[in-house]
C-alpha cells in the first residue's frame, strides 16, 4: 500500500470477529468456578437504615457470602471526588455499600455472592433491612429552599455547587440592548442505556499475588491505579482489562462504581473468581445518568438581530452524589454562547442534590442543554424581531477570519481557556439551508397546510469542545517475524473503531496496509500510561500521540533500511510493507529490517534469513547495541493538547406534526458537521449518526420518569423508550473539513457531536409546524404527545 | 488475600434440575439444567456459545435473538427446559467453517453496520431468519425498518444497518 | 433479572394440565412465554409451577369455519397473521397483527396467551371484543364458552377460573361487504397501544351505515365496545356532525388515568381522532367493496 489511507473509507479490522459472535465481552470470558454477585438495593429514595439482618440470606443454599458496610473493612470509605472544584460546598460521594443512610432508590445496601446469579438474587430478597423512610423533594427549585428535605444532612439547602463565570461586560451589554428576549427551558433526565450493561469480573492468584480484573470500563488504567492503592498492591500486580465493551457513552467511566471495588475484594477473600453482570434494571437505577437542567436565558440584542450579550442562570440536577464535580454543568456553561460571537456573557448555575442516581457525563455532557437553551432563545429572538431563523444566526456567527476566537474569562472543564480554534460556520449554515431546501420551504409548507398537513422547519447550531487533555500515549512496534505493526494506547474502545483509525494513521507512516496494523488497547499489561475514553478525545489525543510515535518509528525504519541497502535515507520510500530504493526494484521487507534491528536474531524464520542478505542495519563500532540505541523498531511517545479543539455543526429538519394524535414525524433531517480532518469518513458518519439517533431519543422519547417519592417509574427498556429503527428517519450528513491548527493531524473530536442539537431542532420544527394554531411554545424535551396536546388545548384545538 | 486454600465444602443451590436434549447448530446436546435456567444462559454458559448476547432479559432489545426451529425468537424469554427438543441456531453457525462471512455478515462489514457489536449477533439472526422465511420480503426502507424493529442498537443510529440489509439482499440475489 | 424458583411440567393431555393447575393455586399456564417470562425475570410474577401446554395434542390449529375462525391455544401470533385463509375471510386480522410487538415476539407469543393476559392496551383482546368473539375454556367442571365482553373483566383479569385453560378463541368472520379499519398510537412502533381503535361497518344502498362496531383499547381497564357511538352512527351517512356526536358519546369511556406515557386528556383526544379516522376508513372500504361487487 502506498496510497494514503488517512481520509479513506476503510472497513474495520474488528468487524469479522464481532460478526461471527467471537467478541469477548466481560461476561464472555470463561472463568471456571466463578461466583456471582447480586446487590440488595435501596427501595427508598431517602431513609435511615436501622438494622440489616443477613442471616436468612447466608443460610440460603448456594450462597457463599453476604456483605454489608460492616463487612468490607477498609473499603467502607467515601469514593473519590474525581474533579475537585472550589465552587462545591462539602462535595458528597457514595460509599460502596450504604452506611447509615440511603440517598436514592437503587443505592447498594448489601452484596450477595453465590454460586450463580439466580441464587444470588434469591438471597437479596432474604436480607431484612429495617428502614425509617425520610421525606424527599424531587423539584430542584423547591429543594433549594429553606426547610426542604435534605439529601445529605450535612449539606444545607441541597446546594451542591454554585458558580458564576463572566466574559466581557454583560451588564453594559444589557444596558445598551435595543431588545431583550428571555426564555426558560428544560431538558429532562436521561441515561446512556448502552446495550451491554456494566460488567466486572475478577480473579485473584494467591500464589503470584496478582489481581486481574475484566471491567467494561472506559478507563482501565485509572481503575488499575485505584485498585492498587485501595488494596495496597503494586500496580504491576494489578491488571485491568477492558475487553470488548458494548457501548459506553460516558456511563462506563467512574472511579468507582461499588462493584468495581467489591468484586475484586470478594475474589481475594473467597479465593474464587467473582463476576458481577449488571442487569438492565440495575443499569437504570444504579448507573450514572445525566441531563436535567432548567435554564433561564436572556439575550441582549440590537434591532439588527446582533446579540451583544447573554445572561443565563440554570439549575443543574447532580443526583445524590457529585463524583465528577461540576464537569457537566461547567461544560454547559462554557458552551452557552455556541458558535455566535456574543462578546458579553454572564452564566451562573446552582448544582442541586436530588435523591436520584448520581449524575455524571452522558454523551453530550451539558452541551445538549446549553444548545437547547441558546437555540430556543435565538428562535424566539428571531420571531420577536421579525427575522428569518437562518438570517439571525447568519448575523451572529463567528466569521472565518475571527479564529481563534477566545471567550476571555470562561474556563472549560479542563480548566483551560475557551478558545474556538477554527471553522467555517457561515458556510455550514448555508449548506444546511441548501440541503434542506429552506428557500422553497414556505411554499411546500403552505401547500401541505392546504392539504391539512402540518410541516415545520427546525434548525439549530452547536459547538463542541473536544479532545480534552491531559495526555495520552502511543506505542508502535514492528514485529520482527511477521512485519506486522503492533500499536498500543491507554484508551479503551466501546465500538468507535479506534483500532481502524489508529491503524490508518500508522499505516500511512510505515507503508503498510491498515489490516497489518494490530491495535491493542484497554489492557494495562499492554500499555499503562494514559487517561481514558471520554470527551470525544480519542482521535485527537491518542491519535496524535500515535502519529508522533509512528513518525519516530518511520525514521528508524528509514535509517536502518538505508544502512541495509547501503544508500542514503532520502532515497528510501516505504510501501507494501517494505523499504524500497526509489525508482528501483531493490527493497528490504519491514520484517527483515525489524529482525536486523535486533542484535539477537532468531535464525529460524524467513525474515531472519532475508536480513542476512543485507548490510547491517546499524553502522557503528563496539558492542552490538550502541550506547543509547534500543533494539528493534519501536517507540513510545505522548501527546498533550494545549487546549480543546472545537468542532461544530448545523442541524436542520422538516418535521410533520399530526395534531389529532400529537405525533411528530421527522420528514427530512440534515446534518452539516465539521470535525477537522477526517481520518475515516465512514466511521465519522457512524459516530455522528449514532449521536443523532440518541439525540432523537432525547428529543421525543427518552425520559427517566422519577415519581414524587423518588421511585423511577420506567426502569426498563419496555418503558424507557430507546428508539428502534422505525423511529429513526433518514439523515443526510454532509462534511466540512476545517483542520484544527492545534495538532499535527488537524483533527477534532466527533464522538458526542451528533446528539447535541437534535432537541433544539425538533422543538423548533414542532413550533413552526403548529404556528397555524397560534404561537405555541415548546420549551422542554423530550417533547411528548401529551405536551403537544396540552399546548393545543390551551389554544382550544 | 490469604494464600491458604479455601475449604472445599461444596456450595450448591437447591434448584431442581432436569435433563434436556436439543439440537444446537446442528449438533445434539444433552445437559442437566436447573428448571429455571433461561435459554440465553444455557447457550452462553452451559455451551459456551457467548455470541448470543443479553441486553435486557425482558424481550425488548433483541440482543439475545436466535433461531428457534428456524424462526427468530428471544432466548431470554425461553426456558432451557421449554426448548427441550427444539432446533436452535446461534450466530456461531452463520459464517463458514473457515471463517468466511455469510453475505448478511459481509454486508454489515461493508456498510459499517456495527460499532460496539453487542447488538450485532441478534440483528444478524433476526435478519437471517427473515431471509430464510418463505414470506416475501419488503425491501423498501419502511419494510426494512419494520424488519429491524424489535432489535435495539444504541451505537449506529440504524441507517447503516438498513443499508446492510439492502446490501445483503443484493448479495443473496433477493429482490422480495 | 432471573426468575425465582418454580416447578415445571409439560403434560401431553389437557386433563393432565387441568389437574396440575387445579392442584396448585400458584401454578400458571405457560404458552409462548412472551409475557409471563419477562414478568418472571422481573420477579413481578413468581408462580410455583409452570404448566407448559406446548406439547398437548390438538392445540395448534387454525380452522376457518362458516361463522368464525377458531384459533387453538398454541397458535402463535405470526401463524395467525400469515394464514392465507384468515387473510381472505378477515383481512382486518392481519392489519391488527402487524401492530402486536415485533416479529420475533410474534413468532413465539400466542394469540390465546395474549387474550388470557388481558392487558387493556393489547390489540388481541380489542379484536375479540370488536368482532364479538368468544373463548372456550376447559376446567375441572368441563368446558364453557365465554363471550369476549364477559371474558375481559378488568386490568389483567379475566373470567377464567384458576383451573381452566383457554383451549381456543373464536373470531367471527366479517359480514359480507363490510368495511373495516384498525389503527393505534404507540410511543414506539411495536409497543403496546397507547390508544387503539377498530371499526367494522356496512353501508346500505343509500350509503347509510349499519351494523357499526367500534371498540378501543388503552382507554380503560379492559378493551371496550363504544356502544353509544355505534348507536349514534347507525343509520347516518357518517357526516362530520355524526362523527362529532359519536366522538362526544365516547369520551366517558376513557377511564384510564394519567400514566407514564400520556395523560387522560391526551387519550380522549387520540380516541376522538382515531374514531373519526377509522370510521372514515372503514366506510371507504365498504364503499370499495360495494363497487367491486
Ligand atoms: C417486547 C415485547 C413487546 C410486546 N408488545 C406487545 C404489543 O404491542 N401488543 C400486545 O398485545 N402484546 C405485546 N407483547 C406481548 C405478546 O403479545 C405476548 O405474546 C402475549 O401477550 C402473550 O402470549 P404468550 O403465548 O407469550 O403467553 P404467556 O406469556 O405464555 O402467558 C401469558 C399469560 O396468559 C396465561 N395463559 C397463556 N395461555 C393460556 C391458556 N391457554 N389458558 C389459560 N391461561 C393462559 C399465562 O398463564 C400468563 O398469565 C409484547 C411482548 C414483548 C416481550
Ligand atoms: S436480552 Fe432478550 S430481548 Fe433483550
Ligand atoms: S453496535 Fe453497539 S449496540 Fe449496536
Amino acid at each position: 500500500m502506498s496510497t494514503r489511507t488517512f481520509g479513506a473509507r476503510i472497513e474495520r479490522n474488528v468487524d469479522p470477529k464481532l460478526l461471527r459472535g467471537e467478541g469477548a465481552f466481560v461476561d464472555d470470558i470463561p472463568l471456571p468456578d466463578a461466583l456471582h454477585v447480586a446487590f440488595l438495593r435501596s427501595p427508598h429514595a431517602r431513609a435511615r437504615i436501622n438494622s440489616i439482618d443477613t442471616k436468612a440470606a447466608k443460610a440460603n443454599p448456594g450462597v457463599v457470602a453476604v456483605y454489608t458496610s460492616d463487612d468490607i473493612g477498609a473499603l467502607d470509605i467515601e469514593m473519590p471526588l474525581l474533579i475537585p472544584h472550589p465552587s462545591m460546598t462539602n462535595p458528597q460521594t457514595q460509599r460502596p455499600l450504604a452506611r447509615g443512610d440511603v440517598h436514592y432508590v437503587g443505592q447498594t445496601v448489601a452484596m450477595v455472592v453465590a454460586v450463580d446469579r439466580y441464587v444470588a438474587e434469591d438471597a437479596t430478597a432474604l436480607i431484612e433491612v429495617d428502614y425509617t423512610p425520610l421525606p424527599v423533594e424531587m423539584d430542584m427549585a423547591k429543594a433549594l429552599s429553606d426547610g426542604a428535605p435534605l439529601v445529605h444532612a450535612t449539606v444545607p439547602n441541597n446546594l451542591a455547587a454554585h458558580f458564576v463565570q463572566t466574559s466581557g461586560d454583560p451588564d453594559g451589554a444589557f444596558a445598551a440592548a435595543e431588545h431583550v428576549t428571555k426564555i426558560t427551558v428544560q431538558v429532562d433526565r436521561s441515561t446512556a442505556a448502552p446495550m451491554e450493561c456494566r460488567a466486572v469480573a475478577a480473579r485473584w492468584e494467591a500464589v503470584t499475588g496478582e489481581l486481574t480484573m475484566w471491567d467494561g470500563t472506559q478507563a482501565p488504567i485509572s481503575v488499575r491505579g485505584g485498585l492498587a492503592s485501595v488494596f495496597g498492591i503494586d500496580e504491576d500486580k494489578v491488571r485491568v482489562i477492558a475487553p470488548d465493551v458494548g457501548g459506553g457513552f460516558g456511563q462506563k467511566v467512574l472511579l468507582f462504581y461499588p462493584d468495581e471495588l467489591l468484586v475484586p475484594m470478594a475474589a481475594m477473600q473467597l479465593g474464587r473468581p467473582v463476576k458481577y453482570i449488571e442487569d438492565r434494571r440495575e443499569n437504570f437505577i444504579g448507573s450514572s445518568q445525566e441531563r436535567t437542567q432548567i435554564h433561564t436565558i436572556e439575550l441582549a440584542a440590537l434591532k439588527s438581530g446582533e446579540v451583544i450579550g447573554l445572561r443565563d442562570f440554570f439549575l443543574h440536577d447532580t443526583g445524590a452524589f457529585i463524583p465528577y464535580g461540576i464537569a457537566v454543568a461547567q461544560v454547559a456553561s462554557t458552551s452557552i454562547a455556541g458558535p455566535y460571537r456574543i462578546p458579553n456573557i454572564f452564566v451562573e448555575f446552582k448544582a442541586v442534590y436530588t435523591p436520584t442516581v448520581q449524575v455524571t457525563p452522558y454523551r453530550g455532557c451539558g452541551r445538549p442543554q446549553a444548545c437547547f437553551a441558546l437555540e430556543r432563545a435565538m428562535d424566539q429572538l428571531a420571531q420577536e424581531l421579525g427575522l428569518d431563523r437562518f438570517e439571525i444566526r447568519r448575523r451572529n456567527l463567528i466569521a472565518d477570519h475571527q479564529f481563534p476566537y477566545a471567550r476571555e474569562g470562561l474556563l472549560f472543564a479542563d480548566g483551560l481557556k475557551v478558545t474556538l480554534d477554527s471553522g467555517q460556520y457561515a458556510r455550514a449554515l448555508a449548506m444546511a439551508a441548501t440541503e434542506l431546501g429552506a428557500e422553497d420551504f414556505a411554499t411546500v409548507q403552505a401547500k401541505a397546510l392546504s392539504e391539512g398537513r402540518y410541516l415545520g422547519l427546525g434548525l439549530a447550531c452547536y459547538v463542541e469542545g473536544t479532545g480534552l487533555g491531559p495526555y495520552e500515549g502511543g506505542h508502535v512496534k514492528i514485529h520482527p517475524i511477521t512485519g506486522k505493526v503492533y500499536v498500543n494506547t491507554g484508551l479503551s474502545t466501546q465500538g468507535q473503531g479506534h483500532d481502524t483509525v489508529f491503524a490508518q494513521i500508522v499505516a500511512d507512516q510505515l507503508g503498510v496496509s491498515p489490516q497489518d496494523v494490530i491495535v491493542v488497547e484497554g489492557d494495562t499489561k499492554a500499555f499503562d500510561w494514559g487517561v481514558a475514553t471520554f470527551a470525544s478525545r480519542a482521535a485527537v489525543v491518542s491519535g496524535n500521540a500515535i502519529h508522533k510515535t509512528a513518525i519516530t518509528v518511520r525514521n528508524k525504519v528509514l535509517q536502518a533500511a538505508a544502512n541495509m541497502l547501503d544508500i542514503d535515507v532520502e532515497s528510501i520510500e516505504l510501501r507494501d510493507s517494505a523499504a524500497w530504493v526509489k525508482g528501483s526494484n531493490r527493497f528490504v521487507p519491514l520484517a527483515a529490517i525489524a529482525t536486523a534491528s535486533n542484535p539477537l536474531r532468531y535464525a529460524f524464520n524467513k525474515a531472519a534469513q532475508a536480513a542476512t542478505q543485507f548490510a547491517p542495519s546499524s553502522k557503528h563500532d563496539g558492542p552490538p547495541l550502541a550506547e543509547g540505541e534500543v533494539p528493534g523498531l519501536e517507540a513510545t511517545d505522548y501527546y498533550s493538547p494545549s487546549q480543546s479543539t472545537w468542532a461544530y455543526g448545523v442541524h436542520a429538519a422538516i418535521v410533520e406534526v399530526d395534531p389529532g394524535l400529537c405525533t411528530v414525524k421527522i420528514r427530512k433531517y440534515v446534518c452539516i458537521h465539521d470535525c477537522g480532518n477526517m481520518i475515516n469518513p465512514m466511521l465519522v458518519e457512524g459516530q455522528v449518526m449514532g449521536g443523532i439517533a440518541q439525540g432523537i431519543g432525547g428529543a421525543l422519547y427518552e425520559r427517566l420518569d422519577y415519581q414524587a417519592d423518588g421511585n423511577l417509574a420506567n426502569a426498563s427498556l419496555m418503558d424507557f423508550l430507546v428508539p428502534y429503527a422505525t423511529e429513526i428517519p433518514d439523515v443526510s450528513i454532509l462534511h466540512l473539513e476545517t483542520p484544527s491548527p492545534l495538532n499535527p493531524l488537524g483533527v477534532k473530536g466527533v464522538g458526542e457531536a451528533g446528539c447535541i442539537a437534535v432537541g433544539a431542532v425538533v422543538a423548533s420544527g414542532v413550533e413552526d409546524a403548529l404556528r397555524p394554531f397560534g404561537a405555541l411554545k415548546f420549551r422542554q424535551v423530550p417533547l411528548s404527545p401529551t405536551m403537544i396536546a396540552d399546548a393545543l388545548e390551551q389554544v382550544r384545538h | 488475600m490469604t494464600r491458604m486454600m479455601k475449604g472445599t465444602t461444596p456450595v450448591r443451590s437447591a434448584d431442581a434440575q432436569t435433563e434436556v436434549e436439543l439440537t444446537v447448530n446442528g449438533e445434539v446436546v444433552r445437559r442437566i439444567v436447573s428448571l429455571r435456567m433461561l435459554l440465553s444462559d444455557f447457550l452462553r454458559h452451559e455451551l459456551g456459545l457467548t455470541g448470543t448476547h443479553v441486553g435486557c432479559e425482558h424481550g425488548v432489545c433483541g440482543c439475545c435473538t436466535v433461531l428457534i426451529d428456524g424462526k427468530p425468537g428471544r432466548s431470554c424469554l425461553t426456558l432451557a427446559v421449554q426448548a427441550n427438543g427444539y432446533q436452535i441456531r446461534t450466530i456461531e453457525s452463520v459464517a463458514s467453517a473457515d471463517g468466511t462471512l455469510h453475505p448478511v455478515q459481509q454486508a454489515f462489514k461493508e456498510c459499517h453496520g456495527l460499532q460496539c457489536g453487542y447488538c450485532t449477533p441478534g440483528m444478524v439472526m433476526n435478519i437471517l431468519g427473515r431471509f430464510e422465511e418463505k414470506e416475501p420480503l419488503d425491501l423498501s426502507d419502511d419494510g426494512i425498518r419494520e424488519l429491524l424493529s424489535g432489535n435495539l442498537c444504541r451505537c449506529t443510529g440504524y441507517l447503516n444497518i438498513i443499508a446492510a440489509v439492502r446490501r445483503a439482499a443484493e448479495l443473496l440475489g433477493r429482490t422480495a | 433479572m432471573k426468575p425465582s424458583i418454580f416447578g415445571y411440567q409439560a403434560p401431553t393431555t389437557l386433563d393432565e394440565a387441568i389437574s396440575l393447575l387445579a392442584g396448585d393455586p400458584d401454578a400458571a399456564v405457560l404458552a409462548g412465554g412472551q409475557t409471563l417470562l419477562p414478568a418472571m425475570n422481573f420477579r413481578a410474577a413468581n408462580p410455583s409451577l409452570l404448566v407448559d401446554i406446548q406439547h398437548i395434542d390438538g392445540l395448534r390449529s387454525i380452522v376457518v369455519g362458516a361463522e368464525a375462525i377458531v384459533v387453538k391455544a398454541m397458535v402463535r401470533h405470526r401463524e395467525f397473521e400469515l394464514d392465507a385463509d384468515v387473510r381472505r375471510v378477515n383481512p382486518l386480522i392481519a392489519e391488527v397483527m402487524q401492530h402486536v410487538a415485533h416479529i420475533p415476539i410474534r413468532n413465539r407469543g400466542t394469540v390465546v396467551g395474549s387474550l388470557c393476559h388481558a392487558d387493556p392496551s393489547a390489540e388481541m383482546p380489542l379484536l375479540l371484543v370488536l368482532l364479538g368473539g368468544s373463548v372456550i375454556v376447559q376446567g375441572l367442571s368441563g368446558s364453557r364458552e365465554i363471550a369476549a365482553e364477559k371474558f375481559f373483566q378488568s386490568f389483567l383479569t379475566t373470567a377464567r377460573s384458576h383451573d381452566e385453560i383457554v383451549v381456543e378463541a373464536r373470531f367471527p368472520l366479517l359480514p359480507p361487504m363490510a368495511g373495516w379499519a384498525f389503527d393505534e398510537v404507540t410511543r414506539r412502533h411495536g409497543d403496546y397501544a397507547v390508544v387503539g381503535v377498530g371499526c367494522v361497518l356496512s353501508l346500505d344502498e343509500s350509503s347509510r351505515a349499519s351494523g357499526v362496531r367500534l371498540a378501543a383499547c388503552g382507554i380503560a381497564d379492559r378493551p371496550v365496545r363504544l356502544k353509544e357511538a355505534e348507536t349514534v352512527l347507525n343509520g347516518t351517512a357518517l357526516g362530520t356532525s355524526d362523527l362529532d356526536a359519536a366522538v362526544a358519546a365516547s369520551m366517558a369511556a376513557v377511564t384510564q388515568p394519567d400514566d407514564i406515557n400520556v395523560s387522560a386528556s391526551y387519550r380522549r383526544r387520540a380516541l376522538g381522532t382515531l374514531i373519526r379516522r377509522m370510521v372514515a376508513k372503514a366506510a371507504q372500504r365498504a364503499q370499495m367493496a360495494e363497487v367491486a361487487s
